[in-house]
């Protein structure tokens, strides 16, 4: 089975398997994620006035925040389950293991934001009804999940990787969860996609960008 | 024995000074004619008076503080690429050094706010992008020293170091494009800054290149201590193959 | 059995440091098809990384490694293909079962049809009644054969094993002493690092020992010319274990 896509749902298929059987990453992040937005509720003073204009933050601030505790997880049980040493002794190419995680780490924090977009949408008081929200959520976790596989496959093997993997991705994610509040903040408020600006195809230069750059990389990153 | 006899001879090549005590010469008349020419040469000015001289040393650390992170991008390419000790020495002396800088960079940069915004800290693009190049050295720094062993330290490092390089400009942008649509109440004396008279342009000019040989002196002294590092590693190396 | 190569296992002027600690230099080591090679050494003395090392896990610093014909720098894909790695982990998710596990690795491997081979390795590790259950319910012993018959799931030409006696129990090492001596009838090769002496010798072929970071090669091979009676071939060991890495 040569070729990339091949390889990538084989181990895609495993990790929803997995997820499945022990049902350990979905529900917990979810649960994680409702904690944020009343926490971030509280702490900025939110009220029915203001909530338009702070909604869009909270919500990117919870998805971040979920991402990479979801992300850390899921390394961490293929560490110790020794998954990985297992892919690298196979003939499968570095590459197509790195967008199998990227993939399986998109698909599930994907997931996880559908759990909550509908509540978000009710405790924030915003309309989630926007072909465009959906595209920035998607473009913006696509960003998450591509440098976020790269820098939790390193952070699960230092020493100290709770606090390791944030300290990475948030100053690298930045100009994505910027780009990604404006133009949520432009799509719920109704916007089409020109009214959206430049903020979508920054993201989408950053993923792309990314895309590229990281499975190179990963491959040095995994072997010894 | 033939090593140590090399090590004491890298030093100073048959009577001619080392690259370093070179810089470190250089560096050090640079300084003072420097430290002359912003207090004793350049004009006050007429808005912000003496305090803007900050701007004399924090313009040009800011930009080698940057120039640092190519360094070590560059660096952290030629170790993934070829594996040798010499890039990764390189690359980590810059960083070691560019935080500093940085560090340095940020703190003047709030100096000069004070006075002249009547505020410590303004979400800038420049100042914001350099924020953000502090969290990526320490990032750097951190993942080097938490890494199960030096050579994946060496290796992670690598990759902060060139994800980290590559990010740097999206971030600026982003901000750039954030801060038009959010206009800061803070113009004025910011944009005067750039308008400078002819002294102040040369001043700023020397200072900077004084800058970059004191950049360069404390990465040759760094790496200097590295050497001698890995020349006593390599005598312990040597050791353990003939059985201890 | 369709390789061209001259040998199975072909390494030379190895050489591996982790930092400053030197591991393996100046080693070679060559093993020929259809023979088992079992090494002996210290603590700490290399066996696991040379294994790592062709097992493509962990890239040496110099020399060249070749197994089943294929330069492990230059091609470590193809040699994959060809290698079945038992190690000190099973590499087994515990949340699926051996069936799913066995699954997931043939397609890992590009196997077409891989159901009846499946069932084929269960068969042959003995562990057919217990493929539908989750591997943490297994007992070690259990665990390291369903390894095993991942090991053995996609028919490579060399075996590698790293102290595959490390909890086995008595049947499982029967079970394992069987594969084994099929595998190098059939003409494959087998490199495996062992502890127990007994054990070692009693599964044949070339012995070595890993010290000083080469391989001393002991035991009845016609490069060594000379034939090493049992007995002397455990004292050489025991000598070289004593003496340390």
């Amino acid at each position: 089975m040569s070729g990339l896509f091949g390889p990538m749902m084989v181990i895609f298929w495993k990790d929803v398997l997995l997820e499945l059987r022990s049902r350990d990453l979905v529900v917990s992040v979810v649960v994680f994620g409702l904690l944020v937005v009343v926490v971030f509720n509280f702490a900025l003073n939110n009220t029915p006035g203001r909530s338009e204009e702070l909604a869009p933050g909270i919500l990117w601030a919870a998805f971040a925040f979920a991402a990479v505790l979801s992300m850390n997880r899921a390394f961490v049980r293929d560490q110790e389950q020794g998954g990985l040493e297992g892919l690298l002794i196979s003939p499968v190419s570095r590459d197509a293991i790195f967008l199998g995680k990227a993939l399986t780490s998109l698909i599930f924090m994907l997931l996880v934001e559908a759990a909550l977009l509908p509540i978000y949408a009710v405790m924030l008081d915003f309309s989630a009804l926007s072909w465009y929200l959906m595209l920035t959520i998607f473009l913006g976790t696509l960003g998450f999940a591509v440098v976020g596989t790269l820098f939790s496959a390193m952070a699960v093997q230092t020493r100290s990787r709770e606090i390791m993997l944030p300290v990475l991705f948030f100053p690298v994610l930045l100009p994505v969860i910027i780009a990604a509040v404006e133009a949520t903040t432009r799509a719920v408020g109704g916007e089409t996609f020109i009214g959206l600006g430049r903020w979508l195809p920054l993201i989408g230069v950053f993923d792309a960008l990314f895309l590229v750059v990281c499975p190179w990389i990963f491959s040095f990153v995994v072997e010894e | 024995m033939a090593n140590t006899q090399s090590m004491e001879r890298s030093d100073s090549l048959g009577g001619f000074p080392s690259i370093k005590t070179i810089l470190a010469l250089i560096t050090g008349v640079m300084m003072l004619v420097d430290l002359y020419f912003i207090f004793m040469v350049a004009p006050t000015d007429s808005v912000l008076g003496h305090v803007q001289r900050v701007f004399y040393f924090h313009v040009p650390i800011a930009i080698v503080s940057f120039l640092a992170f190519f360094v070590v991008f560059i660096a952290s390419l030629g170790y993934l690429m070829k594996r040798t000790s010499k890039w990764d020495a390189i690359a980590h002396a810059s960083a070691e050094i560019g935080v500093v800088f940085v560090t340095l960079a940020l703190l003047t940069g709030i100096i000069w706010a004070r006075p002249v915004w009547n505020t410590w800290w303004t979400w800038e693009p420049r100042l914001t992008t350099t924020m953000i190049l502090w969290l990526i050295y320490v990032a750097y720094l951190m993942v080097r020293s938490y890494a199960p062993t030096r050579s994946k330290g060496a290796i992670y490092a690598a990759v902060v170091g060139i994800i980290g390089f590559i990010d740097v400009p999206i971030v600026y942008y982003s901000v750039v494009w954030w801060r038009s649509i959010h206009p800061s109440p803070v113009v004025g004396p910011f944009a005067q800054a750039d308008a400078l008279d002819g002294t102040m342009a040369l001043v700023l000019l020397f200072s900077l290149i004084t800058f970059l040989f004191f950049f360069a002196y404390m990465v040759a002294e760094r790496m200097e201590l590295r050497n001698t590092e890995e020349a006593l590693g390599r005598i312990r190396f040597t050791l353990r193959r003939r059985g201890r | 059995m369709t390789n061209a190569a001259s040998e199975a296992v072909l390494v030379r002027s190895l050489e591996k440091s982790f930092g400053e600690w030197p591991v393996l230099w100046n080693l070679d080591l060559s093993v020929p098809w259809g023979q088992t090679l079992v090494l002996f050494g210290a603590n700490g003395a290399g066996k696991t990384t040379l294994l790592r090392i062709l097992a493509t896990h962990v890239r040496a610093d110099h020399g060249s490694a070749a197994v089943a014909g294929h330069n492990l720098r230059t091609r470590p894909e193809e040699a994959r293909r060809r290698i079945g790695v038992v190690g000190h982990r099973s590499l087994l998710y515990d949340d699926l079962t051996c069936r799913e596990n066995l699954i997931y690795y043939g397609r890992l491997f590009g196997l077409k049809n891989h159901n009846p081979r499946v069932d084929e390795v269960l068969e042959m590790v003995k562990l057919g009644d217990r493929a539908d259950h989750r591997v943490r319910t297994l007992s070690n012993g259990m665990q390291k054969r369903a390894a095993i018959a991942r090991a053995i799931l996609h028919q490579p030409d060399v075996l590698l094993l790293d102290e595959p006696e490390a909890g086995l129990d008595r049947e499982s090492v029967s079970i394992l002493g069987a594969i084994l001596a099929e595998f190098t009838d059939s003409g494959r090769s087998v490199v495996m690092t062992t502890h127990d002496l007994d054990l070692g010798l009693s599964w044949g072929g070339q012995t070595g020992v890993l010290r000083g970071g080469k391989v001393n090669s002991l035991g009845a091979s016609p490069e060594n010319g000379n034939q090493m009676g049992d007995t002397d071939i455990r004292q050489a060991v025991a000598d070289a274990l004593e003496a340390g890495r």
